[in-house]
């Protein structure tokens, strides 16, 4: 049987350092071309489990499947984008865009990818003569640049501002039918993850496992102000509230046929 | 435009007025001209010194053996400095014997190197080599361990191997560190040239300080004292032009604000505009 490309698979994953548990048991799956937003508590170990996914680091026990392929180590198919663009500041736009290219033919490719994130025009301007949004599509387009099946987002624009944030994903979700990778995204902001994904996974606090899954059925382009919208918010917010020990709960939510609710 | 001359003028001010107030006061004879000859004295014995060669000779001498000594020194220390910064290992191994040699007063070696080498040129560019490399040794390892760690991960994701690693990340981003190494660095062979010709040489500007010492001709000795201030000096301007010229892409603070440069960066302020 063959399995299209960009499914990430993973299951019962389990990580701690020292004593302390970060994941506890871990599973999903990912369909090709999807976008899964992770939510939750902060220091749940979401961004561990990005760690994980991306070969940066090895789970406890449990195990990671890319395609059918176990996850052993960084690879190409696995691009990933940062909190901040961490740009190499000797290297000019272009070089930093073509950095995890192999040497020698990068360029139309590279090319291709400014045009894409609109900064043709910067490709011989070093990294400080760049804002922190523009930075930040530089680094989006180095993350693309080797053509991954899979790529994996670390809150990456909870460093700008609303303005730009609103832009770059925008931007993100052009590209994403552009080049059709598939997406992991870590974020802390919810309209954020409801906007861009097809799917949210609300994690518990630390050790991490997932206790709400969130199935964000509405046609993009979507629109921010959707009631729609709101309503999933609501739901989100009411799993995080009660995940984090707050007292309010709305009752009855869970039964809302919006909300896919797997409880663990 | 306009601040940048004046800066640039008002850095010779205090050295032109120290210069005047000594020609003035040896002239008066409020120092013996023997003892501290006036500025205008000096000048005219490097003069005379340059008009039979015999200065030439002298700062040949004297550079070439900074110029090998440092670049033997240096390129073992950046070598090393690599070695030991890139690999935990190799620092367990080397740096604490390093470390401890570092601790002995390198003119403690002089007795020694002169009792393995003669007095030649060996001693000499030994001691200007084991100067140089203490400096850029720390200063390389301490600027691979300050790479920051979230640039080496950009690497990792790309799967980059050890080397790809250390040519493509560590050592650019420890190439500010490195090149502050080399210009101590370059001081220290300026140090120690003079300590070795004053202890066995028959040219250089250690030689002259020596020879001027035994002839009691303080002039000399303050010509030679000039040259080694002009020498150091442009070397490490060398040094620097070569620092701005790899390290374009910094951005760091400049010695000013970028609201105090205002001209380029925006609207004059009435103040400089004068």
């Amino acid at each position: 049987m063959s399995i299209p490309a960009g499914s990430l698979t993973v299951d019962q994953l389990y990580k701690s350092f020292g004593s302390l548990g970060v994941l506890a048991g871990i599973g999903a799956r990912i369909e090709p071309g999807e976008i899964v937003s992770l939510v939750g508590p902060s220091g749940c170990g979401k961004s561990t489990l990005l760690r994980l996914i991306a070969g940066l680091d090895r789970p406890d026990s449990g195990s990671l499947h890319l395609d059918g392929q176990a996850i052993t180590g960084p690879s190409p198919r696995v691009g990933v984008i940062f909190q901040e663009p961490r740009l190499l500041p000797w290297l000019t736009v272009a070089q930093n865009v073509a950095f995890g290219l192999p040497r020698g033919k990068p360029n139309a490719r590279v090319a291709a990818l400014l045009r894409a994130v609109g900064l043709e025009e910067f490709a011989g301007a070093l990294p400080r003569e760049l804002s922190g949004g523009m930075a930040q599509r530089v680094a989006i387009a180095r993350a693309l640049a080797p053509g991954p099946e899979v790529l994996l987002l670390d809150e990456p624009f909870s460093s700008v501002d609303a303005f730009t944030r609103m832009h770059l994903q925008d931007l993100l979700l052009a590209i994403w039918r552009q080049e059709g990778a598939t997406m992991l995204l870590v974020t802390h902001e919810i309209d954020e993850a409801l906007y861009l994904s097809d799917r949210i996974l609300v994690l518990s606090a630390r050790p991490a496992r997932r206790r709400v899954e969130v199935a964000v059925d509405v046609a993009r382009p979507r629109d921010r102000r959707s009631p729609q919208l709101a309503r999933l918010k609501a739901g989100v917010l009411t799993e995080l509230y009660h995940e984090i020990g707050g007292a309010w709960e709305w009752a009855g939510f869970r039964q809302r046929p919006e909300v896919a609710a797997i409880a663990n | 435009m306009r601040t940048g001359w004046r800066r640039r003028i008002s850095s010779y001010v205090l050295p032109a007025l120290i210069l005047a107030g000594w020609e003035v006061a040896t002239r008066l004879g409020v120092f013996p001209a023997h003892v501290l000859p006036a500025p205008s004295t000096v000048l005219q014995t490097l003069y005379l010194e340059a008009r039979t060669g015999e200065l030439w000779a002298h700062i040949a001498a004297s550079t070439w053996r900074v110029l090998a000594g440092f670049a033997i020194g240096t390129a073992i220390a950046v070598a090393l400095g690599a070695v030991v910064g890139l690999s935990r290992g190799m620092e367990a191994f080397l740096d604490p014997t390093l470390q401890a040699i570092r601790s002995i007063p390198t003119l403690g070696w002089v007795p020694l190197l002169l009792l393995w080498m003669g007095i030649g040129e060996a001693p000499k560019l030994t001691l200007i080599a084991v100067g140089a490399f203490f400096p850029t040794y720390v200063a390389t390892t301490s600027g691979i361990r300050g790479v920051d760690r979230k640039l080496v991960e950009v690497g990792d994701v790309y799967g980059f191997n050890r080397i790809a690693l250390a040519r493509r990340i560590i050592l650019p981003g420890a190439l500010p560190s490195i090149l502050v190494g080399l210009r101590t660095g370059m001081g220290v062979a300026w140090l120690f040239v003079v300590a070795a010709e004053l202890i066995a040489a028959s040219r250089g500007i250690g030689f002259m300080l020596t020879d001027g010492r035994e002839n009691s001709r303080a002039d000399l000795i303050l010509g030679a004292i000039v040259l080694l201030a002009l020498l150091g000096k442009l070397s490490d301007g060398f040094l620097k032009l070569l620092e701005r010229r790899l390290l374009y892409w910094r951005d760091s603070f400049a010695g000013e604000s970028a609201a105090t440069i205002g001209p380029t960066a925006g609207p004059r302020r009435t103040e400089v505009s004068v």
